[in-house]
């Protein structure tokens, strides 16, 4: 794709070309960032669209339905609302923190989609640490949360920030032990290469290749990533950062307009981006789950899809959790479960029954 | 001029000022947000000398963790900051002495010269070479049992940490869900079993 691009670039520029040939690489790069951004902010506008009309039809409404045609034209209408909307600033905030929190909180949640493979060879950065630039550029979004919280200089604000970062914390331990056992099981931190060391395996041989896929062999582990999952984007039931019948809405209450909006976006880009993540990790990513059926893209963009439906689908089901529960369950059940299940497949592995070799 | 050199004076500019921040700025949560942007210029840093796994760790470890958990308690403490800067011309000189040894001492560690640094063969690295795996192999071979007693120290501190801090109250109240979830119908509610009608006792005396 790039070596087109360049020759074309070489006969229409001619001359030219030496000259431009040093910035290449970054308008190169600017470029392929801009292809992966716009289809996922779209696809943030058009995911609060689906949450509405899907949590609309588990609680038997219609759900947005007035603006373009099947409402369609929702989305785009609350984005511009919020556009034109003033963006207040509390007298007694820190005024550049204010403005640094929701900065704080979008920019990890699209930087970490830099290492994503979408297809083979669809990726901005196919570096070797992969695993480990997600754990670590996922780690910073809970910054957001504190510095929105603190700057805020209000009450419950302050409490939400001290949620976030207990609970964010919390969280981000059992997901990091969970991608352990992929870590151990796939021999790489490659993403692209997690992704193919599922395609092997003695179901695969046979055509079944969806049993081959690491949610089998490590069925615990992909409970536990899902749940912390959903626990590290604050997603409901585990919402007790901006719960509104306790807190308000934690973080968000002095915030209004665009500045608002962009805590919501970089929700929903977390969900996708959670979603992604797990379908490579544990869903075979781009691979199909029949032999004989070509791999692309559309594989992984069913499982993400399949993925958010269940975040929505429990949003709209499960009540909130109580917050010694929520540290119980992330402390005492997923920590202890993550340890135990590296162990067994550590001895798995060694052990003649091994299915990675 | 490489684009890595341009990139190694952005990072260690914004690390100095950074840095120097941390010591000046009045409010300590500013200094605390500081001091997490140097952290990350430096995880810059080391990415420019092909160390990734340290430079991520560092923003694993110390950015999304520690420091978080830094700007945690600061944001909880009232400090007053003419208190403590009451102090500040007194502790100067010792300051001073402090500061130039840390930066001679630094200063010998990098020339090399001691070291035979400067010695050293330039390294032709595979294009397929992983720090991350390297690291993974000294760490679990040679240096197996060092690590493994780092480890359990570690965890020891951990425990004895939590054991000194923890206190039993009588008069706390907080619930335990296993119990909650162990809880039987009879626990809370008795059934008493009657009869729906009770014809009342025939009374002597009283004739209709």
């Amino acid at each position: 794709m790039e070596t087109m691009v360049v020759s074309f670039l070489q006969s229409a520029l001619g001359s030219a070309w030496p000259t431009v040939k040093p910035l290449w690489p970054l308008v190169w790069t600017l470029a392929q960032i801009v292809l992966i951004m716009a289809p996922l902010l779209l696809s943030v506008a058009y995911l609060t669209f689906w949450e509405r009309k899907v949590i609309g039809w588990m609680q038997v409404r219609i759900g947005p339905n007035r603006v373009g045609p099947w409402g369609l034209l929702q989305p785009i209408a609350d984005g511009l609302k919020l556009f034109f909307k003033e963006v207040l600033f509390p007298a007694a905030a820190d005024k550049k923190l204010f403005v640094l929190g929701p900065v704080m909180a979008i920019a990890p949640a699209l930087a970490a989609w830099a290492v994503i493979p979408f297809a083979p060879g669809w990726v901005l950065a196919n570096i070797d640490a992969g695993v480990l630039y997600l754990l670590a550029v996922s780690s910073v979004g809970v910054y957001g949360i504190i510095i929105a919280g603190w700057a805020s200089n209000s009450k419950y604000p302050m409490f939400g920030a001290m949620r976030a970062s207990a609970q964010m914390i919390s969280y981000e331990i059992s997901m990091g032990l969970g991608l352990i056992c992929v870590l151990m099981v796939s021999n790489t931190l490659n993403l692209s290469e997690i992704v193919m060391a599922q395609s092997k395996g003695r179901f695969a041989s046979y055509g079944f290749d969806f049993l081959s896929w690491n949610w089998l062999p490590l069925l615990p582990m992909f409970g536990v990533y899902l749940i912390s999952g959903v626990a590290e984007t604050n997603r409901a039931p585990f919402d007790v950062v901006e719960g509104e019948s306790e807190i308000v809405a934690g973080h968000m209450v002095e915030y209004s307009g665009m500045a608002f909006a962009m805590f919501f976006l970089a929700e929903y880009a977390n969900m996708i981006l959670i979603a992604a993540m797990t379908s490579i990790f544990f869903l075979g990513g781009w691979l199909s789950p029949i032999g004989f059926i070509p791999d692309g893209f559309h594989w992984l963009a069913a499982k993400m899809a399949a993925i958010l439906f269940f975040f929505l689908w429990i949003r709209a089901t499960f009540p909130r959790y109580r917050y010694d529960q929520l540290m119980r369950l992330g402390w005492k059940v997923f920590v202890p479960l993550t340890l135990v299940w590296i162990l067994v497949v550590g001895i798995w592995m060694m052990s003649p029954l091994s299915i990675w070799k | 001029m490489e684009f890595k050199t341009i990139l190694f004076y952005l990072f260690s500019t914004i690390t100095v000022i950074a840095a120097l921040r941390v010591i000046t700025a009045r409010n300590p949560v500013h200094a605390v947000l500081f001091l997490v942007l140097a952290f990350f210029n430096v995880a810059g840093l080391w990415m420019l000398l092909q160390a990734e796994f340290l430079s991520l760790a560092l923003v694993m470890v110390y950015v999304g963790a520690v420091m978080v958990l830094f700007l945690f308690v600061v944001m909880m403490l009232d400090i007053n900051i003419e208190r403590v800067r009451a102090g500040f011309w007194s502790n100067l000189p010792l300051g001073i002495v402090v500061g130039g040894l840390l930066a001679s001492e630094m200063a010998v560690v990098l020339s090399g010269k001691y070291f035979g640094l400067a010695n050293l063969p330039p390294q032709n690295l595979p294009a397929n070479y992983s720090n991350t795996k390297e690291l993974a192999r000294v760490l679990f071979t040679d240096y197996a049992y060092p690590f493994e007693v780092a480890s359990v120290i570690l965890l020891v501190s951990i425990i004895v940490a939590v054991m000194l801090t923890m206190r039993r109250r009588k008069d706390n109240k907080a619930m335990h869900s296993s119990d909650q979830i162990a809880v039987k119908a009879k626990d809370r509610m008795r059934i008493v079993k009657m009869a729906p009608e009770v014809e009342l006792p025939a009374s002597g005396g009283d004739k209709a």
